[in-house]
């Protein structure tokens, strides 16, 4: 019973590297929580991840993300691969709690052991994805899931972190929801690996698809890693599979992204330039907890916002005074 | 010395106030402490108001209204095995129903035979009866003559198989098809807004139903083959307004489909009936039955050209609202039954179901069921309420009332128009929403108790060993058992080829234009279950999977 | 060990689609700060424990509606003890006799919530149940 006996970390990663799922779903749980354990656990995951194909999934709310997911994980699972679901909701910024409704688009896949499916809160982290994310998917990873699937918030502006998390980054859009517009306009296309035109039987489907065509053709920058984005329609609703399309050219265009990486040279530079972000984000995090770990039960935060109000100092001296304390710099 | 108990909302112990604290009516309006002349300016008492019986429709469908011909007592009665349904069919007509209604068990209502593995342990669930074949229908309807009492199934997506058993048992009997009285439910619109047991996607599903309209146009002239709901979107959240707009919007999405399949609009439009609820607010609900009425006549003669003055009349079955009903102090529900009953009469209702007070337990026992029933019957002879047509015409308040609720049901039914019609928006999860939003609000207001709920939120009893002394009808759990037998005995004794062939014909003439009931019918009577032919259609039309709306 | 947040699966199980008490039970306990997975219809006991393994939750949510409560609880309880989810608090609301709320706790669960329950008995109750459980 994990929650009374609280096994040490190396325990828990054995048991997780073994495939038990309570141990994984325990872990991802201490890692949402920033828990003290969680730095330990992944330590010891860290060397197990970074094999898996992970593929993040950003688009609004009315795109068809859900639907193109069952049939992406569908495929895979024909490949017998094991796949990883993560979907991220929003948290209430009032109560922090959160609805997570996004597990009963993927009935199909409920009793699948092949699957692992993990609702998360955002829980106020901005950008689309959850803070521990990423460290989720490499708990995914080392379960032995082949494939990750990374489904970001959905309002589509806002979240490119998920380039920080994903390989190929898919980008969902459907006609006439004018989000074409605005992630044109928020540059949130320059993200995307694959635009994915959903619900393309639709009306304006075709004047969608030629003008996303050409925005890419004339406009756009090569990504980073010197790939040329694809656009892909597909329909992912349908209620019997003849009515479904696009699906096979979409994991298609998938494989060719990730051979494109494993083959070009850019790929290192890239990966280089993450592994920088993500440490960023780690000293960031980190040492915010330290700081604040350090000044707990001493009573100087307290004091020291008292006399930012009073206008005794400022948040920078004060910001100089902590730094000098704990660095000796 | 008697104290003022600060939990319970009093009157006695109050200190009066000048009224001013704003009160809002479960549609969220405001009511002020009185109405007068003021309110009612500008109305036009020819055009607005007119006669009973006259348009447009304001003041009752009928002329004579109650006096001419009493609101039909219908009760829901059925239980799962079909025998003992068929007993409780003819209890209730000897007790004095005038009109039965009866509900399926939950297998039948999501399209499953009761040997089919998912249905394990829900045949014959909550008094529903289990239809799998035309034999359960000839056990259902044993020695009820079809051409007198007027059955009404309350079957929705699997209406189409219910007709065709119910035609293929009434030609048995020597029955003719244009005596047959009796109703459907076959309300597909609502399934997707509110009850959710919808197989198919929203389009086909239009289909089957209006395959059934332009059949009983032709074939059952006295049967009523569709009840247009708000009941079930009223049950799922929706406030009175909500209901009033949603059932109106299905109910012209229904009149268009039928002029889209080359129907004449006065065929098929004057045996269009609704079903509404009767919930908690008195005058709410009298305000929103003569709205409705106003609004259908109106749209139906000058949008849709309709000339037949049946065809603008609206008629409507009622029940008492079951959400209504507390398991806290069972008793109380007798009152709220009774209230309900009487604002239904007052509004015009041509027929009534009323709930039975033991129902937020389980489902009715003949003592509790019989109660219901006096409940309308003294209504009928004791209150005078019945005496004279819309008593509560004139009544600055009323109509007032029903002024405001036919603007803003116009107000939502552009609002639906905008968004594309009532599929798009379905679609779209507009309803789901605003229902999903208004169940939220209205259970915030309880728990805040803004709005008061006598023996829940307010004068609760702090040991209730008392309720346990309320009788229950008891589960028979050898059915499932016997039921699975029978049907298995059932299917042995089939020309198993033929069943195959017809379902085929099914999956063809879905794929086609051509009516399904004819093959339905041919299907039934060879033994083809429920199950089965919606399995045949399903080839065709695939299942419907929404997304959940908070 | 203190968990960050309470996670609550809401499902429904078997054949009944009315699902207003479980979506409105849903969103009041989000906005009491609980993260909660709504499974929505048609679930399946087994459907439900694996969701509650692979999320790692603390309470289970059932909504009954038809009669079908005395016929699925059995089924529920059987698999969160056959996965080793005793830890992991079952609780359930809904329309039944009272008769049989005795009769459900007898089969393992853990606090019966009848309909008309107001929402703070029922966020009390958890939120006290699992801080007891986790010390």
């Amino acid at each position: 019973m994990l929650k009374k006996r609280l096994s040490s970390p190396s325990e828990m990663v054995e048991r997780l590297l073994a495939g038990d799922r309570r141990a994984a779903a325990r872990m991802i749980t201490l890692v949402e929580d920033g828990a003290e354990a969680s730095n330990s656990l992944m330590k010891l995951v860290y060397p197990h991840s970074g094999r898996s194909v992970v593929i993040g999934i950003t688009g609004s709310g009315g795109s068809g993300k859900s639907s193109l997911i069952n049939h992406l994980v569908r495929k895979f699972r024909e490949q017998e691969k094991r796949v990883g679901v993560v979907a991220v909701d929003p948290s209430s910024p009032f109560t922090g709690g959160a609805l997570l409704g996004d597990r009963i688009r993927f009935q199909a896949h409920s009793m699948d052991d092949g699957v692992y499916i993990r609702s998360m809160g955002s829980r106020g982290y901005l950008g689309g994805l959850a803070r521990a994310t990423r460290d989720v998917v490499r708990i995914m990873e080392a379960m032995g899931n082949d494939v990750i699937i990374v489904e970001t918030l959905g309002a589509g502006q806002d979240e490119v972190d998920v380039i920080h998390v994903a390989q190929t980054c898919l980008l969902v859009l459907s006609p006439g929801m004018g989000d074409d517009i605005q992630a044109m306009k928020a540059g949130i296309m320059e993200i995307a690996d694959l635009i994915v035109l959903n619900k393309a039987d639709l009306d304006g489907a075709n004047f969608c698809l030629r003008s996303l065509e050409a925005t890419i053709h004339y406009g756009l920058e090569e990504s980073e890693d010197g790939w040329k984005p694809r656009v892909i329609p597909t329909v992912a609703a349908g209620a019997r599979s003849e009515d479904v399309q696009g699906i096979d050219e979409l994991v298609e265009a998938i494989e060719a992204h990730q051979s494109y990486l494993h083959e070009s040279r850019t790929i290192e530079e890239v990966q280089a330039k993450r592994i920088e972000q993500e440490l960023g984000l780690v000293f960031k995090d980190e040492l915010q907890k330290v700081i604040f770990r350090g000044l707990r039960g001493t009573g100087k935060k307290r004091k020291y916002i008292q006399a930012i109000l009073a206008g005794r100092t400022n948040p920078y001296s004060v910001v100089e005074d902590v730094l000098r304390a704990f660095l000796k710099v | 010395m008697l104290q003022k108990n600060p939990e319970q909302p009093s009157f006695m112990f109050q200190e009066p106030t000048d009224g001013s604290a704003p009160v809002q009516n479960l549609s969220g309006f405001e009511i002020k402490p009185e109405y007068g002349p003021e309110d009612l300016a500008g109305f036009d008492v020819e055009a607005d108001l007119g006669r009973p019986g006259g348009y447009p429709y304001v003041r009752g469908a009928h002329r004579t209204m109650y006096r001419g011909r009493p609101w039909t007592i219908r009760q829901l009665g059925s239980l799962g095995p079909p025998q003992e349904a068929n007993k409780r069919i003819r209890q209730l007509v000897d007790m004095g129903a005038t009109g039965i209604s009866l509900c399926l068990d939950m297998p039948t209502i999501m399209g499953r035979d009761s040997d089919d593995p998912l249905c394990e342990g829900e045949v014959g669930s909550c008094g529903g009866v289990a239809i799998d074949s035309i034999q359960d229908m000839r056990e259902l309807l044993a020695e009820i003559p079809l051409d007198e009492i007027s059955v009404n199934f309350v079957s929705n997506s699997q209406s189409s198989i219910i007709l065709a058993m119910f035609c293929a048992v009434a030609e048995e009997r020597g029955v003719s098809r244009d005596k047959l009285t009796g109703t459907m439910q076959n309300d597909i619109l609502k399934e997707y807004e509110a009850q959710k047991s919808y197989y198919f996607p929203p389009r086909p599903s239009l289909r089957l139903t209006m395959d059934t309209i332009a059949f009983c146009a032709e074939n059952l002239p006295r049967f009523n083959p569709i009840s247009i709901s708000g009941y079930h979107i009223a049950s799922a959240g929706a406030t009175p307004i909500q209901e009033l707009a949603f059932t109106l919007a299905n109910g012209f999405t229904y009149v268009e489909e039928g002029i889209k399949v080359g129907l004449d609009v006065d065929i098929f439009a004057p045996r269009l009936s609704f079903f509404f609820k009767v919930h908690n607010d008195f005058f709410e609900n009298v305000a929103k039955f003569r709205a409705a009425r106003r609004i259908w006549a109106r749209m139906m003669r000058e949008k849709y050209g309709a000339k037949d003055p049946r065809s603008w009349r609206f008629r409507v079955h009622t029940q008492t609202s079951g959400s209504s009903l507390t398991a806290q102090q069972p008793e109380n529900n007798i009152i709220r039954t009774t209230i309900q009953a009487l604002s239904a009469v007052l509004a015009g209702t041509q027929s009534l179901h009323t709930n039975s007070f033991n129902e937020a337990l389980s489902i009715p026992t003949p003592r509790s069921e019989k109660l219901a029933l006096r409940t309308q019957q003294i209504i009928a002879f004791e209150s005078g309420a019945a005496g004279t047509a819309d008593p509560l015409a004139g009544s600055y308040y009323v109509e007032s009332l029903t002024n405001r609720m036919e603007a803003e049901c116009l107000k939502y039914l552009k609002t639906i128009e905008d968004l594309g019609g009532v599929i798009q928006a379905i679609e779209n999860g507009f309803f789901q929403r605003e229902i999903s939003e208004a169940a939220f609000r209205y259970q915030q207001s309880v728990e805040k108790k803004e709005r008061i709920i006598v023996g829940v939120n307010a004068f609760t009893d702090e040991d209730e060993d008392e309720d346990t002394d309320i009788e229950l009808r008891e589960n028979d759990s050898e059915f499932e058992q016997q039921k699975v037998a029978a049907l298995k005995e059932f299917k042995r004794n089939r020309d198993q080829v033929l069943v195959e062939s017809h379902m085929d014909r099914i999956t063809q003439i879905c794929q086609g234009q051509a009516n399904i009931m004819p093959s339905l019918i041919s299907a039934v009577k060879a033994g083809v279950t429920l199950g089965e032919a919606i399995a045949a259609m399903r080839r065709v039309f695939g299942q419907y999977q929404e997304e959940a709306i908070f | 060990m203190h968990k960050e947040k309470i996670k609550v699966i809401v499902s429904k199980v078997g054949l009944d689609g009315h699902d207003r008490g479980a979506k409105v039970v849903a969103s009041l306990l989000k906005e009491a700060g609980m993260e909660v997975v709504y499974l929505g219809m048609y679930q399946s006991p087994e459907g439900i424990i694996k969701a509650a393994i692979d999320e790692d939750a603390d309470v289970i949510g059932v909504s009954y509606l038809s009669g079908e409560h005395l016929v699925y609880t059995p089924k529920i309880v059987e698999a969160i003890r056959s996965n080793g989810l005793d830890d992991v608090l079952l609780v359930v609301g809904g329309s039944f006799p009272p008769e049989d709320i005795p009769l459900m706790k007898e089969m393992g669960v853990d606090e019966v919530f009848r309909g008309g329950s107001l929402t703070k008995t029922i966020i009390d109750y958890i939120t006290s149940s699992v801080r007891e459980k986790n010390h």
